[in-house]
């Protein structure tokens, strides 16, 4: 039996804000994909999107910084970058939609080998649908970005060969970042880029409906004595 | 003289009448048109379509509108945020309906109409639930759907400065539906911060050309 401690939610947004090059542009949706913000790398330049017409979102607003007519995605008070611009809502649109988004990093419900995503209604009855800017960002960016957990709270899988809950965009997840791997999506294919240290290949086999390929120079995901994650 | 000023709220909102569609500014707490929205809570209507982001959260608004069961319907892209028990409860008890829709869908439905453009092909929401009953095309090896146009008989917006043409500015992230909303309201009524005198507010600056604004009243600063 191996021994493991899954990535907690700000370890994950670690791992995400890691992803990108310098002068990518990046819409975080809400939930967990807003705490990449605060791991982005200081000596890289990524503009931050929100779907609310910012571009150049900074930090969260503290004390008499708060505005309330400045807020994310999330409605939560924040700053702007110097070069920030805002616009009203189908031009903040029309960055999804006509590819201008490097990347959206969004949650998920369930990811398919093919790159469907479902993050917008589960099944259960009186369920309520919730759409937002989800699936204008699903296919709008050029690279989608999904961060979850690998299994359900029942533990069932939540990457499968087809997503069983309504789908946000078809063939579009590039990436997912779960709490044990890291995990590209590519030709109709799972493919392990990166694997939590003290989980075995075979056991994060067992935790996924859909098969796994290793990648060739497939890392390890270590955590350092201070904490400090590497891969 | 051209002038849109309306001296109180009742004034106003006087021509929306029960049964009306009514477009709703505001996404999370910017942009919210509160006062005028409790202006028709206090005249009582019913029956109302609401078209907005949200179906409103808390006890405000659009909520506070639902509470009381004014509200028949509601088109939006997120109708629940956090804190939005009135919609759930209701939608849930079957006392209300709701038309969900992808949030640049929303917009870009709002804009249509508002250009007085026909439907439009998108790629969004291709190959989903929300495709269902709509034409869906390849194109180029892309598919899309087509939306509709999406109008209402009137849109409540709030803007930060107006003058009595119409025209108006926004603070920072309250911009966002207010200037396509104005256009595809057939009567668009506009809460601001501050009336200024023509001629104030910079023509290269001004968000919504006052030709999309049929009133105009100041609430001042509200929360």
């Amino acid at each position: 039996m191996s021994n493991y401690q899954s990535l907690n939610r700000l370890e994950i947004a670690y791992l995400v804000a890691q992803h990108f090059e310098d002068g990518a542009v990046v819409n975080l949706g809400i939930g967990m994909p807003t705490q990449v913000s605060n791991y982005l790398p200081k000596d890289k330049e990524i503009l931050l999107h929100s779907e609310n017409g910012i571009l150049g979102m900074g930090r969260n607003a503290e004390g008499d910084e708060v505005d309330w007519d400045l807020i994310n995605a999330s409605r939560t008070p924040i700053t702007l970058v110097p070069g920030a611009s805002i616009c009203e809502h189908t031009t903040a649109f029309a960055m999804m939609r006509g590819g201008h988004l490097d990347y959206s990093v969004l949650g998920g419900f369930q990811v398919a080998a093919n790159g469907d995503l479902a993050n917008w209604m589960t099944i259960e009855p009186n369920a309520i649908a919730a759409i937002g800017g989800a699936m204008d960002l699903a296919i709008g960016a050029k690279s989608v970005i999904v961060t979850m957990d690998h299994v359900a709270k029942d533990g069932s899988p939540k990457l499968l060969e087809q997503c069983t809950y309504p789908l946000t965009g078809i063939g579009v997840v590039k990436h997912v970042y779960t709490d044990l791997a890291i995990v590209a999506v590519k030709a109709g294919e799972f493919i392990v880029r990166a694997l939590l240290d003290g989980l075995s290949f075979d056991e994060l086999q067992s935790k996924t409906g859909a098969p796994l390929r290793r990648a060739e120079n497939m890392s390890v995901i270590k955590r350092g004595a201070d904490g400090q994650l590497s891969f | 003289m051209l002038n849109k000023i309306k001296a109180s709220l009742e004034d106003a909102i006087a021509p929306i009448q029960d049964g009306a569609s009514i477009i709703v500014s505001g996404f999370g707490e910017a942009g919210v048109p509160y006062e005028l929205m409790n202006a028709i809570i206090d005249k009582d209507l019913k029956e109302l379509v609401i078209i907005a982001n949200n179906a409103g959260t808390f006890d405000r608004g659009i909520a506070a509108m639902i509470r009381q069961g004014r509200v028949r319907k509601v088109i939006c892209s997120h109708p629940r945020p956090p804190n939005s028990e009135a919609f759930a409860e209701a939608y849930k008890a079957g006392k209300i309906e709701l038309e969900c829709m992808p949030q640049g869908t929303l917009a870009e439905r709002l804009r249509a109409a508002g250009a007085g453009l026909g439907p439009f092909f998108t790629p969004t929401g291709y190959g989903t639930l929300i495709a269902e009953g709509k034409e869906q095309r390849v194109i180029d090896g892309k598919g899309y759907i087509l939306e509709q146009p999406l109008s209402g008989d009137f849109a409540l917006i709030k803007a930060d400065k107006g003058d009595r043409w119409g025209n108006l500015t926004y603070r920072f992230a309250q911009r966002q539906f207010g200037p396509v909303m104005s256009m595809a309201g057939k009567h668009t009524i506009v809460q601001v911060r501050e009336i200024v005198e023509l001629g104030t507010l910079d023509p290269q600056y001004i968000m919504t050309p006052g030709i999309f604004v049929d009133a105009v009243v100041q609430t001042g600063a509200s929360k």
